[in-house]
Protein backbone atom coordinates (compact mmCIF):
# COMPACT_ATOMS: atom_id res chain seq x y z
CA UNK A 1 0.00 0.00 0.00
CA UNK A 2 2.88 2.35 0.75
CA UNK A 3 3.84 2.74 -2.89
CA UNK A 4 0.52 4.35 -3.68
CA UNK A 5 0.33 8.03 -4.45
CA UNK A 6 -1.80 10.01 -2.04
CA UNK A 7 -4.65 10.26 -4.57
CA UNK A 8 -5.00 6.50 -4.90
CA UNK A 9 -5.76 5.94 -1.21
CA UNK A 10 -9.09 6.05 0.57
CA UNK A 11 -9.16 8.26 3.67
CA UNK A 12 -11.62 9.29 6.39
CA UNK A 13 -15.15 9.95 5.01
CA UNK A 14 -13.69 8.59 1.77
CA UNK A 15 -17.15 7.75 0.42
CA UNK A 16 -17.64 11.46 -0.32
CA UNK A 17 -14.41 13.27 0.52
CA UNK A 18 -11.68 12.23 -1.92
CA UNK A 19 -8.91 14.49 -0.76
CA UNK A 20 -7.81 17.44 1.32
CA UNK A 21 -5.45 20.18 0.22
CA UNK A 22 -3.93 22.97 2.27
CA UNK A 23 -1.69 25.56 0.72
CA UNK A 24 0.18 28.48 2.21
CA UNK A 25 1.35 31.49 0.19
CA UNK A 26 4.64 33.07 1.29
CA UNK A 27 6.98 35.64 -0.17
CA UNK A 28 10.53 36.69 0.54
CA UNK A 29 10.69 40.25 1.87
CA UNK A 30 13.84 41.21 -0.03
CA UNK A 31 12.74 40.31 -3.57
CA UNK A 32 10.02 41.81 -5.79
CA UNK A 33 6.97 39.55 -6.18
CA UNK A 34 7.20 37.10 -9.13
CA UNK A 35 5.50 39.33 -11.72
CA UNK A 36 8.19 42.00 -11.20
CA UNK A 37 11.13 39.69 -10.48
CA UNK A 38 13.81 39.14 -13.12
CA UNK A 39 14.75 35.66 -14.23
CA UNK A 40 18.00 36.02 -12.29
CA UNK A 41 16.11 36.98 -9.13
CA UNK A 42 13.74 34.05 -9.59
CA UNK A 43 16.70 31.71 -9.83
CA UNK A 44 18.13 33.18 -6.61
CA UNK A 45 14.76 32.71 -4.91
CA UNK A 46 14.55 29.08 -6.04
CA UNK A 47 18.08 28.49 -4.79
CA UNK A 48 17.35 30.04 -1.38
CA UNK A 49 14.16 28.05 -0.89
CA UNK A 50 15.86 24.85 -1.94
CA UNK A 51 18.73 25.44 0.46
CA UNK A 52 16.42 26.44 3.31
CA UNK A 53 14.68 23.09 3.01
CA UNK A 54 17.53 20.76 2.14
CA UNK A 55 19.98 22.22 4.66
CA UNK A 56 17.46 22.27 7.47
CA UNK A 57 18.53 18.82 8.71
CA UNK A 58 14.90 18.08 9.37
CA UNK A 59 13.54 14.59 8.79
CA UNK A 60 10.92 16.08 6.48
CA UNK A 61 13.52 17.61 4.14
CA UNK A 62 15.01 14.24 3.12
CA UNK A 63 11.81 13.35 1.31
CA UNK A 64 11.97 16.23 -1.16
CA UNK A 65 13.14 16.28 -4.75
CA UNK A 66 13.97 19.52 -6.57
CA UNK A 67 12.61 19.88 -10.12
CA UNK A 68 13.16 22.98 -12.29
CA UNK A 69 9.98 23.42 -14.35
CA UNK A 70 11.59 24.69 -17.56
CA UNK A 71 13.31 21.32 -18.02
CA UNK A 72 10.03 19.43 -18.31
CA UNK A 73 8.09 18.49 -21.45
CA UNK A 74 4.65 20.08 -21.87
CA UNK A 75 3.06 16.71 -21.32
CA UNK A 76 4.92 15.95 -18.09
CA UNK A 77 3.97 19.42 -16.85
CA UNK A 78 0.29 18.98 -17.75
CA UNK A 79 0.27 15.66 -15.98
CA UNK A 80 1.46 17.41 -12.81
CA UNK A 81 -1.69 19.52 -13.01
CA UNK A 82 -3.91 16.47 -13.36
CA UNK A 83 -2.18 14.92 -10.36
CA UNK A 84 -2.97 18.18 -8.51
CA UNK A 85 0.70 18.71 -7.83
CA UNK A 86 0.68 22.16 -9.44
CA UNK A 87 -1.87 24.82 -10.35
CA UNK A 88 -2.88 25.86 -13.90
CA UNK A 89 -1.10 29.20 -13.37
CA UNK A 90 2.13 27.38 -12.64
CA UNK A 91 2.25 25.82 -16.11
CA UNK A 92 2.17 29.00 -18.15
CA UNK A 93 5.66 30.31 -18.89
CA UNK A 94 7.66 27.86 -16.83
CA UNK A 95 10.93 29.83 -16.92
CA UNK A 96 12.36 30.44 -13.48
CA UNK A 97 9.80 28.20 -11.82
CA UNK A 98 10.64 25.11 -9.82
CA UNK A 99 8.99 22.62 -7.56
CA UNK A 100 10.14 20.74 -4.49
CA UNK A 101 8.02 17.63 -4.10
CA UNK A 102 8.02 14.65 -1.79
CA UNK A 103 8.24 11.21 -3.37
CA UNK A 104 4.59 10.32 -2.79
CA UNK A 105 3.66 13.81 -4.10
CA UNK A 106 1.67 14.63 -0.95
CA UNK A 107 3.98 17.52 0.02
CA UNK A 108 5.13 20.10 -2.47
CA UNK A 109 6.51 23.60 -2.65
CA UNK A 110 5.88 25.57 -5.83
CA UNK A 111 8.49 28.26 -6.34
CA UNK A 112 7.74 31.45 -8.31
CA UNK A 113 4.14 30.71 -9.08
CA UNK A 114 1.86 33.66 -8.22
CA UNK A 115 3.89 33.99 -5.02
CA UNK A 116 7.52 33.12 -4.35
CA UNK A 117 6.51 30.12 -2.27
CA UNK A 118 3.38 28.01 -2.27
CA UNK A 119 3.52 25.21 0.29
CA UNK A 120 1.03 22.51 -0.56
CA UNK A 121 -0.06 19.50 1.46
CA UNK A 122 -2.38 16.87 0.02
CA UNK A 123 -4.10 14.12 1.95
CA UNK A 124 -6.61 11.44 1.10
CA UNK A 125 -10.11 11.76 2.56
CA UNK A 126 -10.98 14.59 4.92
CA UNK A 127 -7.90 15.49 6.97
CA UNK A 128 -7.93 19.27 7.23
CA UNK A 129 -6.36 19.60 10.64
CA UNK A 130 -3.60 17.15 9.91
CA UNK A 131 -2.81 18.74 6.54
CA UNK A 132 -2.80 22.23 8.05
CA UNK A 133 -0.42 21.11 10.79
CA UNK A 134 1.97 19.63 8.25
CA UNK A 135 1.88 22.80 6.14
CA UNK A 136 2.46 24.80 9.31
CA UNK A 137 5.53 22.70 10.15
CA UNK A 138 7.05 23.16 6.68
CA UNK A 139 6.33 26.89 6.91
CA UNK A 140 8.00 27.14 10.31
CA UNK A 141 10.97 25.20 9.02
CA UNK A 142 11.42 27.48 5.98
CA UNK A 143 10.84 30.54 8.16
CA UNK A 144 13.88 29.66 10.25
CA UNK A 145 16.19 30.73 7.43
CA UNK A 146 13.99 32.70 5.04
CA UNK A 147 12.75 36.21 5.72
CA UNK A 148 9.02 36.14 4.93
CA UNK A 149 7.24 39.37 4.00
CA UNK A 150 4.82 40.10 6.84
CA UNK A 151 2.81 43.04 8.13
CA UNK A 152 1.10 43.00 11.51
CA UNK A 153 -2.20 44.24 10.04
CA UNK A 154 -2.18 42.49 6.66
CA UNK A 155 -0.43 39.29 7.77
CA UNK A 156 1.68 37.48 5.20
CA UNK A 157 2.05 39.74 2.18
CA UNK A 158 1.08 38.24 -1.16
CA UNK A 159 1.20 39.35 -4.78
CA UNK A 160 -2.59 39.27 -5.02
CA UNK A 161 -4.45 40.96 -2.14
CA UNK A 162 -7.04 38.13 -2.09
CA UNK A 163 -4.48 35.91 -0.31
CA UNK A 164 -3.36 38.40 2.34
CA UNK A 165 -3.45 37.37 6.00
CA UNK A 166 -2.89 33.71 6.64
CA UNK A 167 -2.12 33.06 2.96
CA UNK A 168 -3.90 29.80 3.58
CA UNK A 169 -6.30 28.18 1.17
CA UNK A 170 -7.73 24.91 2.46
CA UNK A 171 -9.84 22.82 0.14
CA UNK A 172 -11.63 19.53 -0.03
CA UNK A 173 -12.28 17.48 -3.14
CA UNK A 174 -15.79 16.16 -2.76
CA UNK A 175 -17.51 13.55 -4.90
CA UNK A 176 -21.12 14.74 -5.09
CA UNK A 177 -22.88 12.77 -7.85
CA UNK A 178 -26.30 12.79 -6.19
CA UNK A 179 -26.28 16.43 -5.09
CA UNK A 180 -25.16 17.32 -8.60
CA UNK A 181 -27.89 15.18 -10.16
CA UNK A 182 -30.54 16.75 -7.89
CA UNK A 183 -29.72 20.17 -9.36
CA UNK A 184 -28.91 21.62 -5.94
CA UNK A 185 -25.36 22.70 -6.72
CA UNK A 186 -25.98 26.25 -7.99
CA UNK A 187 -28.08 27.04 -4.91
CA UNK A 188 -25.50 25.56 -2.57
CA UNK A 189 -22.66 27.41 -4.30
CA UNK A 190 -24.52 30.71 -3.93
CA UNK A 191 -25.15 30.14 -0.23
CA UNK A 192 -21.56 29.14 0.43
CA UNK A 193 -20.32 32.38 -1.08
CA UNK A 194 -22.12 34.23 1.71
CA UNK A 195 -20.17 32.20 4.27
CA UNK A 196 -16.81 33.07 2.74
CA UNK A 197 -16.41 29.67 1.06
CA UNK A 198 -16.36 28.71 -2.61
CA UNK A 199 -17.38 25.63 -4.48
CA UNK A 200 -16.04 24.99 -7.96
CA UNK A 201 -14.93 22.40 -10.50
CA UNK A 202 -12.24 19.86 -9.80
CA UNK A 203 -9.12 21.77 -10.85
CA UNK A 204 -9.89 25.07 -9.15
CA UNK A 205 -10.48 28.49 -10.61
CA UNK A 206 -12.55 28.51 -13.79
CA UNK A 207 -12.47 24.77 -14.31
CA UNK A 208 -15.35 22.42 -15.00
CA UNK A 209 -16.62 19.75 -12.62
CA UNK A 210 -15.03 16.56 -13.92
CA UNK A 211 -16.82 13.37 -12.88
CA UNK A 212 -19.01 15.08 -10.24
CA UNK A 213 -15.90 16.23 -8.38
CA UNK A 214 -16.20 19.58 -6.60
CA UNK A 215 -13.65 21.62 -4.75
CA UNK A 216 -14.82 23.34 -1.56
CA UNK A 217 -12.44 25.97 -0.19
CA UNK A 218 -12.17 29.00 2.06
CA UNK A 219 -12.17 32.39 0.34
CA UNK A 220 -11.43 34.79 3.18
CA UNK A 221 -7.86 34.78 4.48
CA UNK A 222 -7.69 38.03 6.43
CA UNK A 223 -9.31 38.44 9.85
CA UNK A 224 -9.72 34.73 10.52
CA UNK A 225 -7.01 32.56 12.02
CA UNK A 226 -5.92 29.38 10.25
CA UNK A 227 -7.77 27.34 12.88
CA UNK A 228 -11.03 29.25 12.50
CA UNK A 229 -10.94 29.01 8.71
CA UNK A 230 -10.47 25.26 8.98
CA UNK A 231 -13.26 24.87 11.51
CA UNK A 232 -15.67 26.74 9.22
CA UNK A 233 -14.68 24.62 6.28
CA UNK A 234 -15.06 21.33 8.20
CA UNK A 235 -18.46 22.31 9.56
CA UNK A 236 -19.80 23.07 6.11
CA UNK A 237 -18.10 20.07 4.51
CA UNK A 238 -19.71 17.77 7.07
CA UNK A 239 -23.13 19.18 6.25
CA UNK A 240 -22.57 18.67 2.52
CA UNK A 241 -21.31 15.13 3.12
CA UNK A 242 -24.39 14.29 5.18
CA UNK A 243 -26.70 15.72 2.51
CA UNK A 244 -24.95 13.76 -0.21
CA UNK A 245 -25.17 10.55 1.84
CA UNK A 246 -28.89 11.02 2.45
CA UNK A 247 -29.52 11.50 -1.26
CA UNK A 248 -27.39 8.48 -2.12
CA UNK A 249 -29.53 6.25 0.07
CA UNK A 250 -32.65 7.67 -1.49
CA UNK A 251 -31.48 7.46 -5.11
CA UNK A 252 -29.99 4.00 -4.87
CA UNK A 253 -33.25 2.44 -3.80
CA UNK A 254 -34.46 2.92 -7.35
CA UNK A 255 -33.81 0.23 -9.90
CA UNK A 256 -32.96 2.89 -12.48
CA UNK A 257 -29.92 4.03 -10.48
CA UNK A 258 -28.80 0.49 -9.68
CA UNK A 259 -29.03 -0.19 -13.40
CA UNK A 260 -26.94 2.88 -14.25
CA UNK A 261 -24.24 1.77 -11.85
CA UNK A 262 -24.04 -1.88 -12.85
CA UNK A 263 -24.04 -0.87 -16.53
CA UNK A 264 -21.20 1.55 -15.80
CA UNK A 265 -19.24 -1.30 -14.22
CA UNK A 266 -19.95 -3.45 -17.27
CA UNK A 267 -18.69 -0.79 -19.65
CA UNK A 268 -15.57 -0.11 -17.58
CA UNK A 269 -14.75 -3.82 -17.62
CA UNK A 270 -15.32 -4.37 -21.31
CA UNK A 271 -14.96 -1.15 -23.32
CA UNK A 272 -12.33 -1.14 -26.09
CA UNK A 273 -12.44 2.63 -26.61
CA UNK A 274 -13.08 5.15 -23.84
CA UNK A 275 -13.09 8.91 -24.24
CA UNK A 276 -11.94 11.03 -21.33
CA UNK A 277 -15.40 12.40 -20.58
CA UNK A 278 -17.07 8.99 -20.73
CA UNK A 279 -14.44 7.57 -18.40
CA UNK A 280 -15.06 10.44 -15.96
CA UNK A 281 -18.78 9.72 -15.91
CA UNK A 282 -18.47 5.94 -15.61
CA UNK A 283 -15.81 6.11 -12.90
CA UNK A 284 -18.00 8.54 -10.96
CA UNK A 285 -20.89 6.05 -11.09
CA UNK A 286 -18.62 3.12 -10.19
CA UNK A 287 -17.22 5.07 -7.24
CA UNK A 288 -20.77 5.74 -6.08
CA UNK A 289 -21.62 2.06 -6.49
CA UNK A 290 -18.62 0.88 -4.49
CA UNK A 291 -19.36 3.33 -1.66
CA UNK A 292 -22.99 2.24 -1.46
CA UNK A 293 -22.40 -1.48 -1.75
CA UNK A 294 -24.02 -1.86 -5.19
CA UNK A 295 -20.55 -2.85 -6.43
CA UNK A 296 -17.58 -4.42 -4.70
CA UNK A 297 -14.02 -5.54 -5.36
CA UNK A 298 -12.43 -2.05 -5.46
CA UNK A 299 -11.79 0.76 -3.00
CA UNK A 300 -13.28 4.23 -3.67
CA UNK A 301 -9.72 5.66 -3.64
CA UNK A 302 -8.61 3.22 -6.34
CA UNK A 303 -11.42 4.50 -8.56
CA UNK A 304 -10.69 8.18 -7.98
CA UNK A 305 -6.99 7.43 -8.46
CA UNK A 306 -7.85 5.77 -11.75
CA UNK A 307 -9.84 8.90 -12.58
CA UNK A 308 -6.56 10.83 -12.31
CA UNK A 309 -4.51 8.32 -14.32
CA UNK A 310 -6.93 8.39 -17.29
CA UNK A 311 -6.78 12.19 -17.67
CA UNK A 312 -5.32 12.97 -21.13
CA UNK A 313 -1.82 14.19 -20.21
CA UNK A 314 -1.21 11.73 -17.37
CA UNK A 315 -2.32 8.94 -19.68
CA UNK A 316 -0.09 10.16 -22.49
CA UNK A 317 2.92 10.53 -20.20
CA UNK A 318 2.58 6.87 -19.20
CA UNK A 319 3.85 5.87 -22.64
CA UNK A 320 6.80 6.91 -24.80
CA UNK A 321 4.86 7.05 -28.05
CA UNK A 322 2.94 9.95 -29.50
CA UNK A 323 -0.71 8.95 -29.52
CA UNK A 324 -3.59 10.17 -31.64
CA UNK A 325 -7.06 10.44 -30.13
CA UNK A 326 -8.19 6.93 -31.01
CA UNK A 327 -4.99 5.40 -29.70
CA UNK A 328 -5.43 7.40 -26.51
CA UNK A 329 -9.00 6.18 -26.08
CA UNK A 330 -7.80 2.66 -26.73
CA UNK A 331 -5.02 2.94 -24.15
CA UNK A 332 -7.46 4.45 -21.66
CA UNK A 333 -9.93 1.60 -22.17
CA UNK A 334 -7.15 -0.96 -21.70
CA UNK A 335 -5.93 0.66 -18.48
CA UNK A 336 -9.49 0.90 -17.13
CA UNK A 337 -10.34 -2.66 -18.13
CA UNK A 338 -7.28 -4.04 -16.37
CA UNK A 339 -7.75 -1.89 -13.26
CA UNK A 340 -11.44 -2.72 -12.94
CA UNK A 341 -11.08 -6.49 -13.48
CA UNK A 342 -12.01 -7.18 -9.86
CA UNK A 343 -15.08 -4.93 -9.95
CA UNK A 344 -18.29 -6.92 -9.52
CA UNK A 345 -21.84 -6.65 -8.23
CA UNK A 346 -22.17 -6.46 -4.45
CA UNK B 1 -25.75 44.25 -29.22
CA UNK B 2 -28.30 45.46 -26.71
CA UNK B 3 -28.08 45.00 -22.97
CA UNK B 4 -29.75 41.77 -21.87
CA UNK B 5 -31.06 43.33 -18.68
CA UNK B 6 -32.70 46.58 -19.85
CA UNK B 7 -32.82 45.97 -23.61
CA UNK B 8 -32.34 49.71 -24.14
CA UNK B 9 -28.68 50.57 -24.17
CA UNK B 10 -25.75 49.05 -26.00
CA UNK B 11 -24.02 46.25 -24.10
CA UNK B 12 -20.49 47.22 -23.12
CA UNK B 13 -19.77 44.67 -20.40
CA UNK B 14 -19.47 41.03 -21.38
CA UNK B 15 -19.42 38.49 -18.61
CA UNK B 16 -18.42 34.90 -19.10
CA UNK B 17 -19.02 32.64 -16.13
CA UNK B 18 -18.45 28.99 -15.52
CA UNK B 19 -20.93 27.47 -13.08
CA UNK B 20 -20.69 23.75 -12.48
CA UNK B 21 -19.03 23.22 -15.82
CA UNK B 22 -21.56 25.23 -17.84
CA UNK B 23 -20.33 28.30 -19.62
CA UNK B 24 -22.78 31.16 -19.74
CA UNK B 25 -22.38 34.57 -21.34
CA UNK B 26 -24.14 37.74 -20.28
CA UNK B 27 -24.01 41.07 -22.08
CA UNK B 28 -24.88 44.18 -20.10
CA UNK B 29 -24.75 47.93 -20.53
CA UNK B 30 -22.54 49.89 -18.17
CA UNK B 31 -25.38 50.93 -15.90
CA UNK B 32 -26.97 47.50 -15.54
CA UNK B 33 -23.51 45.97 -15.02
CA UNK B 34 -22.90 48.40 -12.20
CA UNK B 35 -26.30 47.60 -10.69
CA UNK B 36 -25.51 43.90 -10.75
CA UNK B 37 -22.19 44.44 -9.07
CA UNK B 38 -19.90 43.79 -12.03
CA UNK B 39 -17.63 46.71 -11.36
CA UNK B 40 -14.00 46.08 -11.97
CA UNK B 41 -12.57 44.75 -8.72
CA UNK B 42 -9.91 47.42 -8.76
CA UNK B 43 -12.06 50.22 -10.13
CA UNK B 44 -11.35 52.44 -7.16
CA UNK B 45 -7.70 52.36 -7.99
CA UNK B 46 -7.94 54.93 -10.72
CA UNK B 47 -8.90 52.90 -13.74
CA UNK B 48 -9.11 54.03 -17.31
CA UNK B 49 -9.67 57.73 -16.81
CA UNK B 50 -6.54 58.16 -14.75
CA UNK B 51 -4.63 56.05 -17.22
CA UNK B 52 -5.79 58.32 -20.00
CA UNK B 53 -4.89 61.29 -17.84
CA UNK B 54 -1.37 59.96 -17.58
CA UNK B 55 -1.07 59.51 -21.33
CA UNK B 56 -2.29 63.01 -21.96
CA UNK B 57 0.50 64.28 -19.79
CA UNK B 58 -1.66 65.70 -17.02
CA UNK B 59 0.70 64.22 -14.48
CA UNK B 60 4.35 64.82 -15.29
CA UNK B 61 6.18 61.52 -14.88
CA UNK B 62 8.62 62.80 -12.24
CA UNK B 63 5.68 63.40 -9.92
CA UNK B 64 4.35 59.84 -10.10
CA UNK B 65 4.88 58.12 -6.78
CA UNK B 66 6.86 54.94 -7.19
CA UNK B 67 7.68 52.21 -4.73
CA UNK B 68 11.29 52.84 -3.67
CA UNK B 69 11.99 49.10 -3.58
CA UNK B 70 10.57 47.70 -6.83
CA UNK B 71 9.72 50.83 -8.79
CA UNK B 72 6.04 49.98 -9.30
CA UNK B 73 3.66 52.90 -9.55
CA UNK B 74 0.14 52.64 -8.24
CA UNK B 75 -1.17 52.86 -11.78
CA UNK B 76 0.81 49.79 -12.77
CA UNK B 77 -0.47 47.90 -9.75
CA UNK B 78 -4.09 48.78 -10.41
CA UNK B 79 -3.76 47.90 -14.06
CA UNK B 80 -2.31 44.43 -13.44
CA UNK B 81 -4.08 43.71 -10.14
CA UNK B 82 -0.72 42.51 -8.84
CA UNK B 83 1.23 44.16 -6.07
CA UNK B 84 4.90 44.74 -6.94
CA UNK B 85 6.64 43.79 -3.71
CA UNK B 86 6.23 43.72 0.06
CA UNK B 87 7.30 47.36 0.32
CA UNK B 88 4.40 48.40 -1.98
CA UNK B 89 2.00 47.57 0.85
CA UNK B 90 3.69 50.34 2.87
CA UNK B 91 4.17 52.78 0.00
CA UNK B 92 0.56 52.59 -1.21
CA UNK B 93 -1.06 51.62 2.07
CA UNK B 94 -3.79 54.26 1.99
CA UNK B 95 -4.83 53.46 -1.56
CA UNK B 96 -4.73 49.71 -0.98
CA UNK B 97 -6.68 49.65 2.27
CA UNK B 98 -10.15 50.19 0.73
CA UNK B 99 -9.47 47.49 -1.87
CA UNK B 100 -8.34 45.01 0.77
CA UNK B 101 -11.38 45.77 2.89
CA UNK B 102 -13.66 45.19 -0.06
CA UNK B 103 -12.17 41.73 -0.52
CA UNK B 104 -11.89 40.59 3.08
CA UNK B 105 -14.16 42.92 5.04
CA UNK B 106 -12.85 45.43 7.56
CA UNK B 107 -10.52 43.02 9.28
CA UNK B 108 -6.91 42.67 10.30
CA UNK B 109 -4.67 39.66 10.46
CA UNK B 110 -5.50 37.17 13.18
CA UNK B 111 -3.39 34.14 12.30
CA UNK B 112 0.17 32.91 12.46
CA UNK B 113 3.13 35.28 12.49
CA UNK B 114 6.68 34.37 11.45
CA UNK B 115 8.60 32.68 14.22
CA UNK B 116 5.63 31.33 16.07
CA UNK B 117 4.44 27.90 15.22
CA UNK B 118 1.48 25.82 16.21
CA UNK B 119 -1.89 25.83 14.69
CA UNK B 120 -4.30 25.42 17.50
CA UNK B 121 -7.88 24.35 17.16
CA UNK B 122 -9.31 24.75 20.62
CA UNK B 123 -12.78 23.52 20.10
CA UNK B 124 -13.12 21.38 16.99
CA UNK B 125 -16.79 20.61 17.57
CA UNK B 126 -17.91 24.19 17.48
CA UNK B 127 -20.09 25.17 14.51
CA UNK B 128 -19.33 28.22 12.37
CA UNK B 129 -16.77 30.30 14.20
CA UNK B 130 -17.37 34.01 14.55
CA UNK B 131 -14.66 36.60 14.83
CA UNK B 132 -14.67 38.66 17.98
CA UNK B 133 -14.93 42.32 17.06
CA UNK B 134 -12.28 44.64 18.47
CA UNK B 135 -13.49 47.90 20.14
CA UNK B 136 -12.06 49.85 17.21
CA UNK B 137 -13.89 47.70 14.65
CA UNK B 138 -17.08 48.13 16.61
CA UNK B 139 -16.77 51.92 16.52
CA UNK B 140 -16.06 51.79 12.78
CA UNK B 141 -19.13 49.69 12.21
CA UNK B 142 -21.28 52.09 14.26
CA UNK B 143 -19.81 55.01 12.33
CA UNK B 144 -20.73 53.41 9.03
CA UNK B 145 -24.27 52.85 10.25
CA UNK B 146 -24.55 56.41 11.60
CA UNK B 147 -23.53 57.77 8.20
CA UNK B 148 -25.94 55.49 6.40
CA UNK B 149 -28.82 56.62 8.62
CA UNK B 150 -27.66 60.25 8.25
CA UNK B 151 -27.12 60.56 11.97
CA UNK B 152 -24.25 63.01 11.55
CA UNK B 153 -23.94 64.20 15.14
CA UNK B 154 -23.30 60.69 16.34
CA UNK B 155 -21.01 60.10 13.35
CA UNK B 156 -18.87 63.10 14.28
CA UNK B 157 -18.46 61.82 17.86
CA UNK B 158 -17.57 58.34 16.64
CA UNK B 159 -15.14 59.72 14.08
CA UNK B 160 -13.25 61.61 16.78
CA UNK B 161 -13.20 58.56 19.03
CA UNK B 162 -11.83 56.40 16.21
CA UNK B 163 -9.18 58.98 15.40
CA UNK B 164 -8.12 59.07 19.03
CA UNK B 165 -8.02 55.27 19.27
CA UNK B 166 -5.97 54.98 16.10
CA UNK B 167 -3.50 57.63 17.17
CA UNK B 168 -2.97 55.98 20.53
CA UNK B 169 -2.29 52.73 18.73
Amino acid sequence: MDNLKWYEKTGPSGDVACSTRVRLARNLGNFPFPSRASLEQKEQIAQQVKEALINSNSVISQEFQFLPMDGLTDQAAASMLERRLVSPAFLSNRQGKAILASLDESLSIMINEEDHIRIQVLREGIALKEAAETADRIDTLLGETLNFAFDKDFGYLTQCPTNLGTGMRASLMLHLPCLNESGAMPRIAANLAKLGLTLRGAFGEGSRAVGDMFQLSNQITLGLSEGQAIENLSAIANQLIEEERKLRHEFLESLAWQDKITRAAGTLKSARLLSSSEADQLLSLARLGVCQGTLQGMEPGELSGLGVRVQPATLASSTEQNLNQEQRDQLRAKLVRESCAALREG
Amino acid sequence: MLCQACGLRTATTHIKSMVNGQLSETHLCTECAKKQGYNHMLSDWGGFSSLLGGLLGETPSQEIKRCPNCGASFKEISKSGQIGCAQCYKTFRNQLLPVIQRIHGAAFHKGKAPGNSALRINNPNRQLATVKESPLDEKKRLLKRAIETQNFEEAAILRDQIKEMEENG
